[in-house]
Protein backbone atom coordinates (compact mmCIF):
# COMPACT_ATOMS: atom_id res chain seq x y z
CA UNK A 1 0.00 0.00 0.00
CA UNK A 2 1.30 3.29 -1.04
CA UNK A 3 1.57 6.71 1.16
CA UNK A 4 -0.84 8.17 -0.46
CA UNK A 5 -3.37 5.81 -0.63
CA UNK A 6 -3.09 5.40 2.99
CA UNK A 7 -3.45 8.88 3.65
CA UNK A 8 -6.62 8.77 1.38
CA UNK A 9 -7.73 5.96 3.52
CA UNK A 10 -6.93 7.68 6.74
CA UNK A 11 -8.68 10.84 5.79
CA UNK A 12 -12.13 9.02 5.01
CA UNK A 13 -11.93 6.58 7.95
CA UNK A 14 -11.44 10.63 10.01
CA UNK A 15 -14.69 11.63 8.27
CA UNK A 16 -16.56 8.26 9.37
CA UNK A 17 -15.10 8.22 12.54
CA UNK A 18 -16.61 11.50 13.54
CA UNK A 19 -19.66 10.35 11.79
CA UNK A 20 -20.17 6.87 14.39
CA UNK A 21 -19.05 9.55 17.40
CA UNK A 22 -22.05 11.40 16.77
CA UNK A 23 -23.98 8.00 15.68
CA UNK A 24 -22.74 6.76 19.39
CA UNK A 25 -23.50 9.86 21.16
CA UNK A 26 -27.00 9.52 20.25
CA UNK A 27 -27.61 6.18 20.72
CA UNK A 28 -25.82 7.09 24.56
CA UNK A 29 -28.57 10.01 24.87
CA UNK A 30 -31.05 7.49 23.61
CA UNK A 31 -30.15 5.07 26.25
CA UNK A 32 -30.34 6.80 28.93
CA UNK A 33 -33.69 9.18 28.44
CA UNK A 34 -35.45 6.68 30.33
CA UNK A 35 -35.11 6.93 34.07
CA UNK A 36 -35.52 3.63 35.53
CA UNK A 37 -35.31 3.37 39.46
CA UNK A 38 -32.54 1.82 41.03
CA UNK A 39 -32.48 -1.67 41.85
CA UNK A 40 -32.15 -1.00 45.95
CA UNK A 41 -33.45 -4.51 46.80
CA UNK A 42 -36.13 -7.54 45.62
CA UNK A 43 -38.79 -5.04 46.20
CA UNK A 44 -38.55 -1.51 44.45
CA UNK A 45 -41.60 0.24 45.27
CA UNK A 46 -41.11 4.12 43.28
CA UNK A 47 -44.79 4.46 43.10
CA UNK A 48 -44.93 3.90 46.65
CA UNK A 49 -48.25 1.75 47.09
CA UNK A 50 -46.62 -1.02 49.48
CA UNK A 51 -47.22 -0.82 52.85
CA UNK A 52 -44.08 -1.67 55.12
CA UNK A 53 -45.37 -5.25 56.73
CA UNK A 54 -46.69 -6.44 52.66
CA UNK A 55 -43.28 -5.60 51.89
CA UNK A 56 -41.04 -6.93 54.81
CA UNK A 57 -43.15 -10.45 53.89
CA UNK A 58 -43.05 -10.16 49.94
CA UNK A 59 -39.22 -9.98 50.27
CA UNK A 60 -38.74 -12.63 52.97
CA UNK A 61 -40.92 -14.62 49.86
CA UNK A 62 -38.80 -13.75 46.88
CA UNK A 63 -35.32 -14.42 48.97
CA UNK A 64 -36.72 -17.85 50.27
CA UNK A 65 -37.44 -18.44 46.89
CA UNK A 66 -34.02 -17.70 45.49
CA UNK A 67 -32.30 -19.02 48.31
CA UNK A 68 -34.39 -22.56 46.94
CA UNK A 69 -34.20 -22.11 43.38
CA UNK A 70 -31.54 -19.38 42.23
CA UNK A 71 -34.42 -17.68 40.69
CA UNK A 72 -34.57 -14.12 41.11
CA UNK A 73 -38.33 -12.49 41.57
CA UNK A 74 -38.30 -8.85 41.24
CA UNK A 75 -41.55 -6.25 42.17
CA UNK A 76 -40.81 -3.06 40.41
CA UNK A 77 -43.85 0.02 40.95
CA UNK A 78 -42.77 2.92 38.85
CA UNK A 79 -44.54 6.34 38.98
CA UNK A 80 -44.30 6.86 35.58
CA UNK A 81 -43.80 4.53 32.23
CA UNK A 82 -42.30 7.91 30.74
CA UNK A 83 -44.72 7.47 27.77
CA UNK A 84 -43.73 4.54 26.62
CA UNK A 85 -45.54 1.24 26.47
CA UNK A 86 -45.06 -1.02 29.22
CA UNK A 87 -43.81 -4.12 26.98
CA UNK A 88 -40.73 -2.49 26.50
CA UNK A 89 -40.02 -0.55 29.31
CA UNK A 90 -40.76 -3.63 31.17
CA UNK A 91 -38.02 -5.24 29.23
CA UNK A 92 -35.49 -2.71 29.20
CA UNK A 93 -35.69 -2.58 33.11
CA UNK A 94 -35.58 -6.10 32.95
CA UNK A 95 -32.44 -5.86 30.97
CA UNK A 96 -31.03 -3.33 32.68
CA UNK A 97 -31.44 -4.87 35.77
CA UNK A 98 -30.22 -7.94 34.83
CA UNK A 99 -32.02 -10.19 36.62
CA UNK A 100 -31.31 -14.36 37.32
CA UNK A 101 -28.55 -15.88 36.63
CA UNK A 102 -26.11 -15.27 34.18
CA UNK A 103 -25.99 -18.79 32.67
CA UNK A 104 -29.39 -19.32 33.39
CA UNK A 105 -31.71 -16.02 32.61
CA UNK A 106 -34.07 -17.00 35.30
CA UNK A 107 -35.15 -14.29 36.27
CA UNK A 108 -38.86 -12.85 36.39
CA UNK A 109 -40.26 -9.22 36.90
CA UNK A 110 -43.49 -7.82 38.16
CA UNK A 111 -44.02 -4.57 36.86
CA UNK A 112 -46.37 -2.29 38.33
CA UNK A 113 -47.33 1.35 36.79
CA UNK A 114 -50.50 2.83 39.21
CA UNK A 115 -50.36 6.19 36.84
CA UNK A 116 -51.42 4.33 33.59
CA UNK A 117 -53.28 1.37 35.41
CA UNK A 118 -51.12 -1.60 33.73
CA UNK A 119 -49.45 -4.45 35.04
CA UNK A 120 -46.74 -7.23 33.66
CA UNK A 121 -45.34 -9.83 34.07
CA UNK A 122 -41.40 -9.95 32.26
CA UNK A 123 -40.55 -13.40 31.87
CA UNK A 124 -36.08 -14.36 31.35
CA UNK A 125 -35.47 -16.70 28.97
CA UNK A 126 -34.64 -19.23 31.09
CA UNK A 127 -38.28 -19.65 32.44
CA UNK A 128 -40.53 -19.03 29.32
CA UNK A 129 -41.10 -23.05 29.09
CA UNK A 130 -42.08 -22.62 32.90
CA UNK A 131 -43.77 -19.22 33.87
CA UNK A 132 -45.37 -19.51 30.09
CA UNK A 133 -47.37 -16.29 28.85
CA UNK A 134 -50.58 -18.41 28.82
CA UNK A 135 -49.87 -18.98 32.85
CA UNK A 136 -48.52 -15.01 33.31
CA UNK A 137 -51.58 -13.66 31.65
CA UNK A 138 -54.03 -16.29 33.91
CA UNK A 139 -52.02 -14.94 37.28
CA UNK A 140 -52.02 -11.24 35.96
CA UNK A 141 -56.33 -11.42 35.24
CA UNK A 142 -56.92 -13.63 38.23
CA UNK A 143 -55.28 -12.72 41.20
CA UNK A 144 -53.50 -9.10 40.32
CA UNK A 145 -55.90 -6.79 38.43
CA UNK A 146 -59.40 -7.55 39.93
CA UNK A 147 -57.26 -6.42 43.50
CA UNK A 148 -56.17 -3.47 41.73
CA UNK A 149 -59.43 -2.58 40.51
CA UNK A 150 -60.60 -2.57 44.21
CA UNK A 151 -57.61 -0.14 44.97
CA UNK A 152 -56.03 -2.80 47.10
CA UNK A 153 -52.43 -3.05 45.25
CA UNK A 154 -50.32 -4.44 48.20
CA UNK A 155 -53.41 -7.97 47.95
CA UNK A 156 -52.80 -8.02 43.99
CA UNK A 157 -48.96 -7.87 44.48
CA UNK A 158 -48.57 -10.66 47.21
CA UNK A 159 -50.89 -12.83 45.81
CA UNK A 160 -49.50 -12.36 42.33
CA UNK A 161 -45.94 -13.24 43.90
CA UNK A 162 -47.52 -15.78 45.39
CA UNK A 163 -48.97 -17.43 42.38
CA UNK A 164 -45.92 -17.00 40.57
CA UNK A 165 -43.95 -18.64 43.19
CA UNK A 166 -46.15 -21.77 42.54
CA UNK A 167 -45.90 -22.00 39.46
CA UNK A 168 -42.18 -21.77 39.38
CA UNK A 169 -41.61 -24.38 41.99
CA UNK A 170 -44.15 -26.58 41.22
CA UNK A 171 -42.37 -29.63 39.39
CA UNK A 172 -43.63 -30.03 36.07
CA UNK A 173 -41.09 -32.42 35.02
CA UNK A 174 -43.46 -35.09 34.74
CA UNK A 175 -46.02 -33.98 32.32
CA UNK A 176 -44.12 -31.44 30.17
CA UNK A 177 -40.55 -31.54 28.98
CA UNK A 178 -38.53 -28.81 30.18
CA UNK A 179 -36.74 -26.64 26.93
CA UNK A 180 -33.50 -26.44 27.29
CA UNK A 181 -31.89 -23.41 29.32
CA UNK A 182 -30.94 -20.39 26.33
CA UNK A 183 -27.29 -19.85 27.02
CA UNK A 184 -26.08 -16.62 25.95
CA UNK A 185 -21.96 -17.13 26.52
CA UNK A 186 -19.74 -19.73 25.61
CA UNK A 187 -19.67 -22.38 28.25
CA UNK A 188 -16.44 -21.12 29.51
CA UNK A 189 -13.62 -18.96 28.29
CA UNK A 190 -10.68 -20.40 30.13
CA UNK A 191 -8.98 -21.99 27.45
CA UNK A 192 -8.39 -18.42 25.87
CA UNK A 193 -7.22 -16.93 29.51
CA UNK A 194 -4.95 -20.53 29.02
CA UNK A 195 -3.21 -19.19 25.61
CA UNK A 196 -3.29 -15.81 27.13
CA UNK A 197 -1.32 -16.64 30.26
CA UNK A 198 1.19 -18.64 27.90
CA UNK A 199 1.77 -15.88 25.32
CA UNK A 200 2.78 -13.84 28.66
CA UNK A 201 4.79 -16.42 29.34
CA UNK A 202 6.86 -16.91 26.74
CA UNK A 203 7.25 -12.66 26.45
CA UNK A 204 8.13 -13.00 29.64
CA UNK A 205 10.96 -15.21 29.17
CA UNK A 206 12.02 -13.16 26.04
CA UNK A 207 12.28 -9.83 27.94
CA UNK A 208 14.66 -11.60 30.00
CA UNK A 209 16.84 -12.85 26.95
CA UNK A 210 16.62 -10.11 24.83
CA UNK A 211 16.53 -6.40 26.84
CA UNK A 212 15.83 -4.81 23.31
CA UNK A 213 12.51 -6.63 22.96
CA UNK A 214 11.58 -4.55 26.83
CA UNK A 215 10.50 -1.60 25.85
CA UNK A 216 7.77 -3.02 22.82
CA UNK A 217 6.62 -5.34 25.01
CA UNK A 218 5.98 -3.49 27.87
CA UNK A 219 4.09 -0.40 25.27
CA UNK A 220 1.89 -3.69 23.95
CA UNK A 221 1.36 -5.13 27.82
CA UNK A 222 0.35 -1.55 29.14
CA UNK A 223 -2.29 -1.10 25.98
CA UNK A 224 -3.69 -4.76 26.71
CA UNK A 225 -3.95 -3.53 30.55
CA UNK A 226 -5.41 -0.78 29.92
CA UNK A 227 -8.10 -1.85 27.58
CA UNK A 228 -8.68 -4.77 29.54
CA UNK A 229 -9.38 -2.83 32.94
CA UNK A 230 -11.98 -0.72 31.38
CA UNK A 231 -14.07 -3.54 29.84
CA UNK A 232 -14.06 -6.18 32.64
CA UNK A 233 -14.82 -3.93 35.21
CA UNK A 234 -18.70 -4.17 35.71
CA UNK A 235 -19.53 -7.85 36.19
CA UNK A 236 -18.69 -7.70 40.44
CA UNK A 237 -21.29 -8.14 42.36
CA UNK A 238 -21.94 -5.23 45.32
CA UNK A 239 -21.08 -6.97 48.60
CA UNK A 240 -24.30 -6.73 50.97
CA UNK A 241 -26.81 -5.51 48.68
CA UNK A 242 -28.69 -6.78 46.27
CA UNK A 243 -27.89 -6.77 42.39
CA UNK A 244 -28.99 -8.61 39.09
CA UNK A 245 -26.86 -12.39 38.64
CA UNK A 246 -26.86 -10.63 34.83
CA UNK A 247 -29.74 -12.51 33.18
CA UNK A 248 -31.52 -11.50 30.21
CA UNK A 249 -34.97 -11.74 28.85
CA UNK A 250 -37.02 -11.70 25.56
CA UNK A 251 -40.13 -10.37 26.08
CA UNK A 252 -41.55 -13.39 27.73
CA UNK A 253 -45.17 -12.89 29.63
CA UNK A 254 -48.24 -11.25 29.75
CA UNK A 255 -49.00 -7.72 30.42
CA UNK A 256 -53.03 -6.56 32.20
CA UNK A 257 -54.74 -3.27 32.69
CA UNK A 258 -57.30 -2.60 35.15
CA UNK B 1 22.04 -21.75 19.85
CA UNK B 2 21.44 -19.09 16.44
CA UNK B 3 19.29 -21.26 15.24
CA UNK B 4 17.46 -21.71 18.27
CA UNK B 5 17.31 -17.78 19.13
CA UNK B 6 16.06 -16.96 15.75
CA UNK B 7 13.27 -19.86 16.00
CA UNK B 8 12.37 -17.93 19.20
CA UNK B 9 12.17 -14.75 17.82
CA UNK B 10 9.50 -16.05 15.03
CA UNK B 11 7.53 -17.70 17.85
CA UNK B 12 7.88 -14.25 19.75
CA UNK B 13 7.01 -12.52 16.55
CA UNK B 14 3.85 -14.52 15.75
CA UNK B 15 2.78 -13.93 19.34
CA UNK B 16 2.81 -10.48 18.96
CA UNK B 17 1.69 -10.81 15.84
CA UNK B 18 -1.38 -12.30 17.21
CA UNK B 19 -1.77 -10.10 19.95
CA UNK B 20 -1.61 -6.83 17.93
CA UNK B 21 -4.41 -7.99 15.57
CA UNK B 22 -6.49 -9.04 18.52
CA UNK B 23 -5.47 -5.54 20.16
CA UNK B 24 -6.20 -3.38 16.78
CA UNK B 25 -10.02 -4.87 16.77
CA UNK B 26 -8.91 -7.88 14.28
CA UNK B 27 -11.94 -9.62 15.73
CA UNK B 28 -14.67 -7.11 15.95
CA UNK B 29 -15.94 -7.14 12.53
CA UNK B 30 -16.26 -11.53 12.08
CA UNK B 31 -17.72 -11.08 16.32
CA UNK B 32 -20.46 -8.53 15.29
CA UNK B 33 -21.55 -10.17 12.19
CA UNK B 34 -21.89 -13.45 13.69
CA UNK B 35 -24.04 -11.63 16.45
CA UNK B 36 -25.98 -9.60 13.86
CA UNK B 37 -27.09 -13.45 12.43
CA UNK B 38 -27.60 -14.60 15.44
CA UNK B 39 -30.32 -12.06 16.38
CA UNK B 40 -31.53 -12.43 12.85
CA UNK B 41 -32.06 -15.86 13.90
CA UNK B 42 -34.24 -15.28 16.67
CA UNK B 43 -36.52 -12.76 14.88
CA UNK B 44 -36.96 -15.71 12.08
CA UNK B 45 -37.68 -18.23 15.22
CA UNK B 46 -40.47 -15.59 16.76
CA UNK B 47 -42.34 -15.11 13.11
CA UNK B 48 -42.17 -18.73 13.01
CA UNK B 49 -43.26 -19.22 16.29
CA UNK B 50 -46.56 -17.01 15.52
CA UNK B 51 -47.49 -18.95 12.43
CA UNK B 52 -47.20 -22.04 14.73
CA UNK B 53 -50.14 -20.95 16.42
CA UNK B 54 -52.21 -19.78 13.62
CA UNK B 55 -53.85 -23.38 12.68
CA UNK B 56 -54.65 -23.76 16.39
CA UNK B 57 -56.06 -20.18 16.41
CA UNK B 58 -58.23 -20.88 13.09
CA UNK B 59 -59.60 -23.84 14.37
CA UNK B 60 -60.77 -22.50 17.49
CA UNK B 61 -62.43 -19.44 15.91
CA UNK B 62 -64.18 -21.74 13.16
CA UNK B 63 -65.85 -23.35 16.01
CA UNK B 64 -67.88 -20.56 16.60
CA UNK B 65 -67.70 -18.24 13.94
CA UNK B 66 -68.00 -20.35 10.82
CA UNK B 67 -69.15 -17.88 8.66
CA UNK B 68 -66.53 -15.65 8.63
CA UNK B 69 -65.24 -17.72 5.86
CA UNK B 70 -63.33 -14.85 3.79
CA UNK B 71 -61.51 -13.75 6.85
CA UNK B 72 -60.45 -16.98 7.92
CA UNK B 73 -59.03 -17.59 4.46
CA UNK B 74 -57.11 -14.76 4.50
CA UNK B 75 -55.53 -16.36 7.54
CA UNK B 76 -54.41 -18.94 6.31
CA UNK B 77 -53.32 -17.58 3.00
CA UNK B 78 -51.16 -15.25 4.33
CA UNK B 79 -49.62 -17.79 6.91
CA UNK B 80 -48.80 -19.69 3.91
CA UNK B 81 -47.07 -17.50 2.31
CA UNK B 82 -45.50 -15.80 4.93
CA UNK B 83 -43.69 -19.12 5.90
CA UNK B 84 -42.36 -19.27 2.27
CA UNK B 85 -40.27 -16.86 2.61
CA UNK B 86 -37.06 -17.81 4.98
CA UNK B 87 -33.69 -15.56 4.64
CA UNK B 88 -30.61 -17.11 5.22
CA UNK B 89 -28.37 -15.33 7.08
CA UNK B 90 -26.00 -14.66 4.17
CA UNK B 91 -28.85 -13.07 2.49
CA UNK B 92 -28.80 -10.12 5.33
CA UNK B 93 -27.33 -7.56 3.04
CA UNK B 94 -29.93 -8.12 0.39
CA UNK B 95 -32.39 -5.55 0.99
CA UNK B 96 -35.17 -6.54 -1.59
CA UNK B 97 -35.39 -9.62 0.62
CA UNK B 98 -35.59 -8.43 3.81
CA UNK B 99 -38.73 -6.46 2.46
CA UNK B 100 -40.36 -9.15 0.81
CA UNK B 101 -40.09 -11.00 3.87
CA UNK B 102 -41.21 -7.82 6.20
CA UNK B 103 -44.14 -7.66 3.48
CA UNK B 104 -45.10 -11.24 3.78
CA UNK B 105 -45.33 -10.77 7.57
CA UNK B 106 -46.89 -7.13 7.68
CA UNK B 107 -49.74 -8.88 5.92
CA UNK B 108 -50.15 -11.64 7.89
CA UNK B 109 -50.54 -9.19 10.82
CA UNK B 110 -53.02 -7.45 8.96
CA UNK B 111 -54.98 -10.43 8.28
CA UNK B 112 -54.38 -11.64 12.05
CA UNK B 113 -55.60 -7.96 13.18
CA UNK B 114 -58.69 -8.69 11.18
CA UNK B 115 -59.40 -11.92 12.88
CA UNK B 116 -59.13 -10.63 16.31
CA UNK B 117 -61.45 -7.74 15.47
CA UNK B 118 -64.68 -10.15 14.28
CA UNK B 119 -63.92 -12.21 17.17
CA UNK B 120 -65.26 -9.85 19.11
CA UNK B 121 -68.53 -10.15 17.54
CA UNK B 122 -68.29 -13.87 19.40
CA UNK B 123 -69.49 -13.73 23.53
CA UNK B 124 -69.09 -17.32 23.31
CA UNK B 125 -65.76 -17.37 21.70
CA UNK B 126 -64.30 -14.46 23.78
CA UNK B 127 -65.25 -16.71 26.92
CA UNK B 128 -63.33 -19.89 25.58
CA UNK B 129 -61.07 -20.64 27.65
CA UNK B 130 -58.97 -21.84 24.88
CA UNK B 131 -58.82 -18.83 22.60
CA UNK B 132 -57.95 -17.08 25.45
CA UNK B 133 -54.93 -19.38 25.91
CA UNK B 134 -53.95 -18.93 23.05
CA UNK B 135 -54.62 -15.18 22.50
CA UNK B 136 -52.22 -14.61 25.17
CA UNK B 137 -49.64 -16.85 23.67
CA UNK B 138 -49.94 -14.94 20.53
CA UNK B 139 -49.74 -11.35 22.24
CA UNK B 140 -46.82 -13.03 23.77
CA UNK B 141 -45.09 -13.75 20.71
CA UNK B 142 -45.60 -10.53 19.06
CA UNK B 143 -44.70 -9.41 22.42
CA UNK B 144 -41.30 -11.09 21.09
CA UNK B 145 -41.40 -10.05 17.69
CA UNK B 146 -40.89 -6.60 18.89
CA UNK B 147 -38.06 -7.50 20.83
CA UNK B 148 -36.10 -9.01 18.70
CA UNK B 149 -36.12 -7.36 16.15
CA UNK B 150 -35.48 -4.43 18.21
CA UNK B 151 -32.18 -6.21 19.04
CA UNK B 152 -31.35 -7.26 15.50
CA UNK B 153 -31.88 -3.69 14.62
CA UNK B 154 -29.44 -2.37 17.03
CA UNK B 155 -26.94 -5.18 16.11
CA UNK B 156 -26.86 -4.31 12.32
CA UNK B 157 -25.78 -1.20 13.67
CA UNK B 158 -23.29 -2.27 15.75
CA UNK B 159 -21.66 -4.25 12.91
CA UNK B 160 -22.42 -1.83 9.92
CA UNK B 161 -20.77 1.13 12.14
CA UNK B 162 -17.57 -1.32 12.95
CA UNK B 163 -17.53 -1.43 9.23
CA UNK B 164 -17.58 2.28 8.73
CA UNK B 165 -15.35 3.30 11.38
CA UNK B 166 -11.55 3.35 12.54
CA UNK B 167 -10.03 0.75 12.95
CA UNK B 168 -13.08 -1.53 11.63
CA UNK B 169 -12.71 0.55 8.73
CA UNK B 170 -8.95 -0.66 8.01
CA UNK B 171 -9.98 -4.14 8.42
CA UNK B 172 -13.11 -3.83 6.00
CA UNK B 173 -10.65 -2.79 3.33
CA UNK B 174 -7.99 -5.34 3.93
CA UNK B 175 -8.92 -8.98 5.08
CA UNK B 176 -12.65 -8.24 4.91
CA UNK B 177 -13.76 -7.22 1.85
CA UNK B 178 -16.13 -9.70 1.55
CA UNK B 179 -18.32 -8.27 4.35
CA UNK B 180 -21.22 -6.01 2.79
CA UNK B 181 -23.36 -4.05 5.22
CA UNK B 182 -26.22 -5.64 6.53
CA UNK B 183 -29.78 -4.30 5.20
CA UNK B 184 -31.27 -1.81 7.90
CA UNK B 185 -34.76 -3.28 9.20
CA UNK B 186 -36.90 -0.76 8.06
CA UNK B 187 -39.42 -0.16 10.77
CA UNK B 188 -42.91 -0.29 9.50
CA UNK B 189 -45.05 2.66 10.77
CA UNK B 190 -46.92 -0.46 12.75
CA UNK B 191 -44.52 -2.34 13.03
CA UNK B 192 -43.03 -1.13 15.90
CA UNK B 193 -46.08 -1.55 18.27
CA UNK B 194 -47.56 -4.99 18.25
CA UNK B 195 -50.99 -5.12 17.57
CA UNK B 196 -53.08 -4.46 19.68
CA UNK B 197 -55.00 -7.68 21.28
CA UNK B 198 -57.32 -6.24 23.59
CA UNK B 199 -60.58 -7.50 24.91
Amino acid sequence: MTAGSTTRLLATGGRRVAGGFIALLCAIVAVFAVNFPALSGRVVDQANIIPAATRAAIEQKLADLEAKSGIQLVVATVTSLEGQEIEPYANALFRTWKLGQKEKNNGVLLLVAPKEHRVRIEVGYGLEGTLTDALSKVISSNAITPRFKTGDFAGGISRGVDDIITVLTTDSADWQPRPALRLDNAPSSDPTNWIIFAVLLVVAALCVVFPGFRWFVLNVALNILLSSGSSSSGSSSGGGGFSGGGGSSGGGGASGSW
Amino acid sequence: MSASVSRLRTVAAVAFLGLFLAACGYNAIPTYEEQAKAKWADVQNNYQRRADLIPNLVATVQGYAKQEKDVLTAVIEARAKATQVRIDVSQLDDPAKLKQFQDAQNQLSGALGRLLAVSENYPDLKSNQNFLALQSQLEGTENRIAVARRDYIEAVRVYNTTLKTFPGILWAATFFRANKPMAEFAAGENAQTPPQVKF
